[in-house]
């Protein structure tokens, strides 16, 4: 099921720090054809191992551009649908084109925090060596769901 | 960073970066975490406080993450999840345990299970915590879980989460606590290194860059290997474009269990696999359809064969009676209707929300679809795909189903994985005491637990998640609580050991050569013939791969039969795998992205191995369903409700299997009886 560039809008990610696409893809499937040799196109992205993307869509979110796009595998699936995301800060939406030309359009949330906010360790309590082989995480004194002892048959 | 192309994200133009003599960088580290996922970011977490205790103490222990994709999306759950499949809300871990017993057909580790359930929903917490939108019941919206917020229940232990996110959130998490620093993304680890004096104990693993031509040797005393679990070893049911959206992702590529076998780990339950009834072509998830919407399942007359047929399961007592019959018993009744020929098999979708039309009103019910539509949005957005292109509206159309191609799993619904030492507070055996005990290689420990929790028979070698056999039902919370556990033990294995350097046993140089041999088969054969992947002296990973599934599929019990098998057919499997790993040595590698695909393939034949020495071992049907022993297809109480364990002797390419002994730490009587 392959992500497929769009020539117009894909820039190769052209002064940003970082290739989003090929950055992202779990499954090092996003390429830049840095001179055009293997698509026609240089400095765009395309997907080099199409029958392995797995449609995850970490590439199509990511893209600075909105330039990726997704077909569903043409061996499997009838021309004509689209599901395209617009990932936001605290919210997706989705939007479903049939082969009919019908259209669904779902938002859901994401996040209910901004991202880069996350303080791992805010109030938490410092790791005590001396529990160190004790159940329990480093700010614990026992386990979360400690348990009834008499459920234990050989304790 | 330049690579050698001046880009290290662009090196990749065809053919221009081959090179055979990367650059080899050595590190020096106390723990080194080998994955990115569910488990590893949850190590990451857990390790930083401890790491911190230790410095007090004027210990300082150095640590690295290697991650052979970008953490942010990297894993099983890069596309995010619609439920939490595993929160206990309360439940006593005994009873999770006995749930997990259950699902797996009665043969994993209490010790293991009941040790996850108490610890897990900290995870959740911290998730949420973190950001992740958690559905909760009416009246408790604004009532965090940790704070005794109900959340909206998916069956008895799953949660309803807005989880697209929850990958970057728990990945954000992760590089925050251990710093970018000590993250390495892109680096693809290939094998771990045992210590030249020990040769039980682990010294350190190697791996190559994906973005330029550099092996990585690490040295560690203690390392977490959380690479996740296997897909790919048997032909998928789509083979041109849509190959590689089965229902667990290609980069799942059963390297957990690859490198724990080659460095002489024991392995446990390899027989086991997970076939999942899915949404046919995209393998949507099914669960919100037939738990919210009371969605049954129908053959081409529309029997509800689930529970029309339900006495079948009586020959498979006594998990057939149960009132919950475990996943691999409901694929066994689909499949007796597709070999009866009452196919095709669809969700009764019109029936359910018909149904579901007369008490609510439309709005109620468009919210409902969109909760349906989530659970394919966020995580299968595949299958909305198909739907689309279909025109399915499930008012109208049923939707079709089919259970899925095998997958090896240690966190889901499976329980292969690395034999791991449990927690000594459960009441676990500490001795072999079984008709078999002379049968297990006397290097191996004995019982259930050597010291520390989740630490494998090679000495400093950690597991968690996919990687921890002989439990299952984990997911993406269990998964990540199980690596803060094993974070936490390896932080002591290194108090422990404070005058402790392994050496690994193999010369630098000599594995990065090994590494780039894919490399030097390419070089050395190309320009013989015009087209360089068709060669009389080299296989393509591609052709690699394809070989590999399609003797998995044809000969050990994969989609072509029907999940059936016997002794015969696995013996012909055994010599056509052996002739397999043969080639794969001439394997080539025409540029880092082959490379990659090179070694992800290796440790996929070696991990179907493993699963044909334990399906053949094992000589019953435990899982029907997901796999039948034709020539023993019956469930076999008498003499194998037992763990089948193995070790892999790298030197002779050979397997040893045997038996230890299954003991219930819970009572599992509970399970029948009515509540
Ligand atoms: C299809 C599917 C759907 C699921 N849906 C749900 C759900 O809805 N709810 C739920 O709670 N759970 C779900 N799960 C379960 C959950 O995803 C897993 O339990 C969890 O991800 C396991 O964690 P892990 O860390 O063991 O593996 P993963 O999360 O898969 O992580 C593996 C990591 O190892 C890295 N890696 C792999 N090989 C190498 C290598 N050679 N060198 C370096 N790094 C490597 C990968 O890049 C990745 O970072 C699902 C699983 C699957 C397969
Ligand atoms: S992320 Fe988008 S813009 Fe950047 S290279 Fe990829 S497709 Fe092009
Ligand atoms: S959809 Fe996922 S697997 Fe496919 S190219 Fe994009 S990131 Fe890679």
């Amino acid at each position: 099921m392959p992500t497929f560039v769009r020539t117009e809008t894909c820039d190769g990610c052209d002064g940003r720090e970082r290739i989003a696409c090929v950055s992202i893809c779990p499954h090092d499937l996003m390429a830049l054809d840095l001179d055009g040799s293997a698509t026609g196109w240089a400095k765009k992205a395309w997907n080099r191992e199409p029958s392995q993307c797995w449609a995850c869509y970490a590439c199509v979110k990511a893209c600075p551009q909105q330039a990726i796009e997704f077909r569903a595998a043409a061996d499997a699936v009838p021309l004509g649908a689209r599901v395209q995301p617009e990932l936001g800060d605290a919210f997706i939406a989705w939007t479903i084109e049939f082969r009919n030309g019908d259209q669904n359009r779902f938002e859901y949330p994401v996040r209910t925090r901004p991202a880069d906010s996350i303080e791992p360790y805010a109030g938490k309590a410092a790791a005590k060596l001396d529990r160190i082989g004790q159940p329990g995480f480093f700010d614990q004194d026992e386990p979360t769901n400690p348990g009834d002892p008499a459920e234990l048959i050989h304790i | 960073m330049a690579g050698p192309l001046g880009n290290s994200e662009t090196e990749q133009q065809a053919g221009a970066d081959t090179d055979a003599t990367p650059e080899v960088l050595e590190e020096q580290l106390d723990i080194l975490i080998i994955g990115g996922g569910m488990a590893a970011c949850g190590a990451a977490y857990e390790v930083v406080p401890w790491i911190e205790a230790a410095k007090e103490q004027g210990i300082e222990l150095d640590i690295k993450l290697v991650d052979k994709a970008a953490l942010v999306r990297s894993g099983a759950v890069a596309q995010g999840l619609s439920s939490i499949d595993a929160y206990l809300g309360g439940q006593d871990p005994a009873d999770y345990a006995r749930m997990v017993s259950h699902a797996l057909m009665g043969i994993t580790r209490d010790d293991l299970a009941y040790d996850l359930g108490r610890h897990l929903d900290d995870s959740v917490h911290l998730f949420e915590a973190w950001g992740l939108p958690v559905v909760k019941r009416p009246g408790d919206e604004d009532k965090t879980l940790a704070e005794g917020g109900a959340p909206l229940r998916s069956g008895h232990w799953g949660i309803i989460v807005h989880g697209e996110s929850l990958k970057p959130i728990v990945a954000d998490a992760a590089r925050r606590a251990l710093g970018s620093e000590r993250v390495q993304e892109h680096v693809c680890i290939v094998k771990l290194l045992a210590d030249a004096d020990e040769p039980g104990r682990i010294a350190g693993a190697v791996g190559f860059s994906l973005r330029e031509h550099r092996v990585y040797v690490y040295r560690c005393k203690a390392c977490l290997l959380a690479t996740g679990g296997g897909a790919g070893l048997f032909r998928p049911r789509a083979v041109g474009e849509a190959a590689g959206s089965g229902w667990s992702p290609g980069w799942s590529a059963a390297s957990t269990y690859a490198m724990a076998a080659e460095v002489g780990a024991e392995l446990t339950m390899m027989e086991s696999r997970v076939v999942p009834i899915r949404f046919k072509d995209g393998y949507g998830p099914v669960s919100a359809w037939r738990r919210r919407f009371e969605a049954t399942f129908v053959n081409c007359d529309g029997d509800t064969f689930l529970s029309t047929n339900r006495a079948i399961l009586e020959a498979y007592a006594p998990y057939g009676q149960s009132r919950v019959p475990p996943p691999c018993l409901r694929s066994h009744l689909l499949l007796q209707e597709l070999r009866e020929g009452r196919g095709p098999i669809y969700m009764n979708t019109v029936a359910a929300l018909g149904k579901l039309a007369e008490s609510l009103t439309p709005k109620e019910i468009k919210q409902l679809e969109a909760g349906v539509w989530q659970e394919f949005l966020h995580a299968c957005v595949g299958q909305a795909g198909v739907w689309a292109g279909e025109n399915i509206e499930p008012e109208k159309r049923l939707a079709e189903l089919m259970p899925a191609e095998p997958s090896l799993l240690g966190s889901d619904v499976g329980c292969c994985g690395l034999w791991t030492s449990g927690p000594e507070d459960l009441g676990a055996p500490t001795d072999e005491d079984h008709d078999d005990r002379d049968r297990v290689p006397s290097h191996l420990p004995e019982g259930w637990s050597w010291g520390y929790r989740g630490m494998t028979t090679v000495r400093g070698l950690f597991t968690a998640g996919d990687g921890v056999g002989a439990s299952g039902h984990k997911y993406a919370a269990g998964s990540h609580a199980e690596g803060r556990i094993a974070a936490k033990a390896m932080v002591k294995y290194c108090l422990d050991h404070p005058d402790l350097h392994p050496t690994p046993d193999t010369p630098a140089a000599q594995l990065a050569e090994e590494l780039y041999r894919p490399m030097r088969n390419h070089l050395a054969h190309r320009d013989q013939t015009t087209d360089s992947s068709i060669n009389p002296e080299t296989i393509t990973p591609d052709m690699l791969l394809l070989r590999l599934q399609k003797i998995m599929d044809e000969y050990v019990g994969g989609v072509s039969t029907l999940y059936q098998t016997n002794g015969h057919m696995l013996a012909v499997a055994e010599q056509k795998l052996e002739v397999l790993k043969q080639d794969a040595h001439r394997v080539r590698a025409k540029d880092l992205h082959e490379l990659l695909r090179c070694w992800e393939h290796h440790h996929r034949i070696l991990t179907a191995e493993a699963h044909l020495m334990h399906v053949r071992f094992r000589e019953e049907t435990r899982y029907p369903g997901f796999y039948y022993r034709m020539d023993h297809n019956r469930i076999d109480e008498e003499h194998w409700k037992c763990f089948v364990n193995s070790v892999y002797d790298k030197s002779s390419g050979t397997w040893t299997c045997f038996k230890r002994a299954h003991t219930d730490l819970v009572d599992k009587s509970k399970l029948f009886k009515d509540d």
